[in-house]
This record gives structure tokens, sequence and C-alpha cells, in this order.
């Protein structure tokens, strides 16, 4: 069957931004065994409502479940399966002082990010980009022995 | 006009029209108590554990499809409501349950009977809320009712801190509700529906598969029009006993695990489902592969996540079965109804090879045979709630079902336990009415605490315990797939039941003859008073036909006397 294949997909949920929605949206996952790669929550400005992005995996049916069940909970407002978008990412990434600093600089502009603090034992950069291409920046750094890496998880919006 | 939080409850719940709540005291929910005590708009009945009073509730819901409510304490008392909204939750009957909570000060300090209530319930019920300030709860309670009753609906919690109930404010119950979130869809899409219509008329082997939903809808009678306008056979599922009515004869029976002959066959056979208000069960479909696997498929069901969860549809539509058959009824004048004759006769010839039938006995009292004989004597005047097991199952066999909401009983979370409480539940929203708990030995002693209750409430449940001495579904599975070992299911050790029945305040039969069935529950009915009729019944009898689990729904296990039949043919 085509549509059984387990894909990657994103899917931004718009909620009302009131006292334990996530809750009910990742336990709504757990419960019936769906899978959260990332998840990020912020409110929308202007407005009582929250928008939640999670990128998860499944088959199409799983898919089509998942934004069905998401819709059943009272406060959800919509459920986009993102097909058209533009997808980012942001990692944090921690290196000891000592390291080839302009080879590090180098990287991370090569990624769209730059050094954005620098301390007595550490400097620490940041990029934003595609999750592909955060997947191949960290890959990258291994070289420079990091010492923390933290991913921020995907926002996607619809093109 | 000022009032406590516990007053804004209970003027909520008169406002609702409600007039029977059921529950049971304690620390958090007190104030809402002491104004219970001051008020006369509803009655409350003190069932004898919170559960049972959830289950109240829920017969009462069901028996009548209004919003039934129960009212329950934080911490234990919350946690023995949890099977009771489970239950209601999985078959979709409206609730509203309110809890007690600890002082919003006190919430996350591990106090006194405090548990997260709306972190355990939220995967059991439709919606749940935390009250967190006076000024919300009056919107909340509306809020509550409304989702418990529309779209699909299910049982909603409302749990309440008890500072919220002791401060005053401002009362104003509004009128009407506003989740800009929460839309649910009646009306099915028009072109869908007209080509669904046409898929009708131009199948050949079509089927009507008829779910709990169309009683949920109160939509019996439109369904009953449109089999009788297409004269389209119709199986049941164990939801929708009674929408079509025993008499129709375009009733096959019920579908699944243990459903007739006809029935099944009618499923693998059709080259047309037409699903009003079902949910395609594992119970109901068997190997999904092999479930009508010549069919296209129309799904009509007022919850689009139902649609297309574990069948690939053909026609899908999203909306209320009341609206979506009024519309097709529209369409359908034209229909010719000989083109499904042959069909009609190659299932009327299935029915006539194996009928729902059972081998009989003198010597001593078949389950099967109690049932059909209940519905001799009483048929459609009854209301009928069971517990889970065998009885459940040789009751939705042989009962003959009449009319929707006769038929009560925990199919999607099979709790046993329900019967009873149900069963009074059902009891008070018709007074008139003899309602029948069938149950078993092993069930009956899940909620038998509601003897008192039903006792002092004066509210006439006959249990007719349907006695083998074992927990008798899993010994049958047990006999068939675990080579006859009875593990934990020998129930030979036993209450005297007669006498515990009395010892409640009721009234006890001990029935091990036909004679003494007819006797006792003629008896019965005249006294009544609740009571236990302990029928002696056969050990080893099995619920048959049956699809074992996971097997394709033509390949059933038939009753001994009609499989011998058919090798003599």
């Amino acid at each position: 069957m085509a549509n059984s294949k387990n894909e990657r997909h994103v899917i931004s949920v718009i909620v009302m931004n009131e006292s334990s929605v996530l809750a009910r949206v990742t336990s709504l996952f757990a419960g019936r065994g769906y899978n959260i790669e990332t998840l990020t929550v912020a409110p929308i400005p202007q407005s009582d409502m929250s928008h939640i992005t999670i990128a998860t995996n499944g088959s199409a049916k799983v898919m089509e479940q998942i934004t069905k069940q998401l819709h059943k909970l009272i406060p959800v407002y919509k459920v986009i399966e993102h097909e058209e978008m533009v997808e980012k990412e942001m990692v944090l990434v921690k290196f000891p002082i000592a390291e080839n600093l302009s080879d590090i600089s180098a990287l991370c502009s090569a990624y769209n990010g730059g050094i954005v603090n620098v301390g007595p034992e550490m400097v620490i950069t940041m990029v934003s980009d595609e999750p592909t291409r955060i997947k191949h920046f960290i890959e990258a750094t291994q070289r420079y022995n990091p010492s923390e890496v933290v991913r921020g998880g995907v926002v996607a919006i619809e093109r | 006009m000022q009032m406590s939080g516990a007053q804004m409850v209970c003027e909520a719940i008169i406002a609702e029209g409600v007039k029977t709540v059921f529950g049971y005291p304690g620390g958090a929910i007190m104030h809402v108590y002491d104004e219970i005590y001051k008020q006369n708009g509803f009655e409350h009945i003190l069932n004898r554990h919170e559960q049972a009073s959830v289950h109240a509730a829920d017969g009462y819901a069901r028996a009548t499809g209004e919003v039934g409510v129960a009212m329950v304490t934080s911490g234990p008392g919350f946690t023995n409501a949890v099977t009771g909204l489970a239950t209601a939750y999985m078959d979709s009957i409206p609730m509203v349950v309110i809890s007690g909570q600890v002082p919003l000060s006190l919430i996350g300090t591990d106090g006194f009977q405090e548990i997260d209530a709306v972190g355990i319930s939220r995967p059991c019920t439709k919606h749940n809320f935390l009250v967190r300030t006076l000024e919300e709860l009056p919107r909340v309670l509306k809020e509550a009712f409304y989702i418990a009753r529309t779209g699909r609906p299910g049982p909603v919690l409302v749990d309440v801190p008890k500072d919220i109930t002791v401060d005053i404010g401002e009362f104003v119950y509004p009128d009407s509700v506003n989740i800009p979130t929460y839309k649910p869809t009646y009306k099915g899409n028009r072109r869908q529906i007209e080509k669904a219509v046409e898929a009708i008329k131009s199948a050949k082997k079509p089927l009507l598969y008829l779910g709990g939903g169309i009683v949920l809808s109160n939509a019996s009678d439109l369904v009953r029009e449109f089999a009788l306008k297409t004269q389209i056979p119709a199986v049941e599922t164990l939801m929708a006993r009674g929408v079509l009515g025993a008499k129709n004869p375009l009733l096959l029976g019920m579908l699944g695990m243990h459903g007739n002959y006809s029935s099944n066959m009618a499923m693998s056979e059709t080259d047309l489902v037409i699903s009003f208000g079902a949910r395609f069960d594992d119970r109901v479909t068997g190997k999904l592969s092999e479930f009508a696997k010549y069919a296209d498929i129309i799904h009509v069901d007022i919850d689009a996540a139902n649609i297309g969860k574990l069948v690939d549809v053909d026609y899908p539509i999203v909306g209320d079965i009341t609206e979506v058959v009024t519309k097709m009824l529209e369409q359908i004048d034209d229909i010719d109804t000989d083109r499904y004759q042959a069909w009609r006769d190659i299932l009327g010839r299935y029915n006539e090879l194996h009928p729902q039938s059972y081998v009989d006995s003198d010597e001593v009292i078949k389950p099967q045979w109690a049932i059909e004989r209940l519905g001799e004597l009483l048929g459609e005047k009854a209301i009928i709630t069971s517990d889970v097991g065998q009885h459940q199952m040789w009751a939705a066999q042989h009962y003959p079902f009449d009319r929707p909401r006769q038929w009560i009983n925990s199919g999607g979370l099979g709790t046993m336990g329900f019967g009873f409480p149900a069963a009074l539940g059902a009891k008070r929203a018709h007074p008139e009415k003899t309602v029948i708990n069938i149950t078993g030995d092993g069930s009956i002693l899940m909620n038998m605490q509601e003897l008192v209750t039903a006792a002092e409430y004066k509210i006439p449940v006959i249990n007719v315990i349907l006695n083998n001495h074992f927990l008798g579904m899993v010994r049958q599975w047990q006999t068939f797939f675990y080579e006859k070992r009875y593990s934990e299911t020998d129930l030979s050790f036993q209450p005297n039941f007669k006498a515990l029945a009395e010892a409640c305040g009721g009234i006890g039969y001990d029935v091990s003859t036909k004679e003494e069935f007819d006797a006792a529950l003629k008896d019965a009915i005249e006294q009544d008073k609740v009571c236990f009729m302990n029928v002696q019944t056969n050990r080893f009898e099995d619920v048959l036909p049956m699809v074992p689990s996971g097997g394709a729904l033509f390949n059933m296990m038939l009753p001994q006397k009609v499989l011998s039949n058919t090798e003599a043919k």
C-alpha cells in the first residue's frame, strides 16, 4: 500500500491559549501511540490563541487520524497539515574557547548563524536553518568538540 | 443574583432541567451538598459507591437521551468515578460529572484527598474543566452541559475546588454558548449524500449496518422508514439493538463476534455497506482484511475521526444521522426495491440454514431460555439492562428488542458492574416501566451494594442472575483457546444471593426450574421491590455463534444442533 509508508510530517495546531491545552495535545499523542519528533509552542500575538508546531511521522492513514483526533479536542481551533511550507529550526552549540574560533565562525556563517556569546571558558553559537541543514551543521561541528548542543524544535509556516 | 459557588452548581442543574442527580458526598464537595439539602429543584439519590452513581446517571441518560448528572467528592470519590466516566465515554453517553477538589491554594501540594482529576480523566471524557475562578463557574457549567449533549455526545467532568464553592459572587446563567473552537458538523455534505444515494441505487447487494449513533441521534423512526422504502436488509450492532425492531422482516440480527450466521455472511458478501452511526469496532469486524471485502462503504458518522479509522471508506459523510437520513429519504422515491430481491432471498436462505438457536433442556434452565422467556412475558414493556459477559451476549441475541433505548449495556468499555446501577437510573427515569437487569453471578457482585440504594429509595429493579458458577465468558475462552485450564474463573464459592438481597431490604428468589422462573418473575413484578432472581443455569453453556478473536466474520463456530442439522441435509 502506497499510503502505509512512514513519512515525516509537520503539523500546526492552533489552540485556545488556556491551561492544560498542551497537556491535552501531548496526552492524545501518547494515548494513541503517535510519535512526536519535536514540539514547539508560543502564543499568537494579539489573540487568545497559541500556535503549536509538531514534527511527527506516520503513514498517511495515521496522519489523517492525528489530524482528526486533534480536531476533536474542544480547545483546538485549526489543524494544518503542512505541505508547501517554510520550515526552520534553531540550535545553540557551546564550544571550548580553545577551539579554532575562526573556523567555527566560518562554519556558522555557512549556516546563516554566528557566535552569539563569548565567555572565559567557552563560546556559544546560534544557527537557524532548515531541520536537515541543522542536522548537517551539528555533524560538521563534531571536530570542534562541542560541549553542549540544544535544538529548538521545528517551526513552520505554509507558503 | 448574589450566591455561593455551591448554589450556582445547584442552580445550573435546575436550569438544565435535570430532575435526578446521583452522587456521594465528601469533604471537598460538602458545600454543594449543603445547598442540595436546602433546595427542592431536583432529587438526589445516594448510591453506596461513586462508580454506581456515575453508572446510574449513565443509565438515566441512556433511557431518556438527556444529560445524566453525577456528583462526587475529590480524591477517592473521583477515582471511583473514573470507570463510570470511561464507560460513558466509550459509548458516547451525554453526562456531566461534578467533582469536588481541594481548595485552589492546596492544589499541587498533595493535600488530603487531592488527585489530579482533570489529568486522570482527560482520556476518558469528551472534555473536562478545572474551575479556576468563581466568575467562570456559570459559563463552565453551561458549556459542560452543552458539550456533553451536542455533536458526538460524551461525559464532561467539572472539577470544582472547595473554596470556589464557598465564595459568593454574581450568578447569571448564560442563555447560549459560544465556543469558537467547537462547532460540530450536523449537516452532511449534499454532494456526498447524492453520490451515496446513487451508489445505493446501483448496488445489487446493499446492507444497512446500523450502530448506536442512531439511538444517540433519536433517528430510529427515520432509519425504519429508510429500510422500509428501500427494502434493504439490515444488521444491528450490539449498541443498536431495538433500532429496527425484532419483528422487522428486514432485520437479519446482530453481527460481529457473537452475531448470527446470516448477519455475518451478509457483511461478508455485500457489495455496499451503508453504515449509519456505527464505528467498525473490532468485535464487529473480525479480521479487517476480510471484512466486507467485496463492498464499497458509505459511512455516515457525526465524528469525522471515526470515518476511515479502521476501514477505507468510499462515501464518507460527516453529519448527524437524523439530518443525513432525512436528506437521503428525499432522494429515494424512485428506488427499485425488486433490484435487491435476489439478495434478500440469499440471506433468507442463510437464516433458514443457521438460525439463531440453542438446544433447550427439560432438566435445567438454559440461559437462552430464560432470556427468551423474559421476552415472551415482557416484550417491549420492559427496559433491559445488562452487565458484561455471556449473559450480555445472550440477551443481545435472544431478547426481542422492539424500540431504541430499551436495551442498555456497556458495549465499548465492557464494564462488569454496570447493569444494576444503570437499571436504577433507567427505572428512576421511567418509573412506569419494568426494568430488568440481566446479569451473571460474576458481574452482580461488582456493584451489589446498590441493593441498599434500591431498597432505600424504593427503586424496584429486578436482577435476573444467570448463575453458572463461572466467570462464563472467560471460562468459554478457556475452553476453546486455553485447553480447559479454568484459571480463576470457577465461582463455585458463592454468597447466598437470596439471603443477601433480603439482608439489604430486597427480595430474593432461588430459581432452578422453569415454573419457579415464571412464578418468581410474576411475584417480583407484583411485589414492586428490588430483587435478586438467582437462576441456576447449566454450567458449560457457550455463546454461539462465535468468531474467534481476529478471525474472519464468515468463519463462525456454530451451535451444535445446527451443525448436525446441516450434516443431515
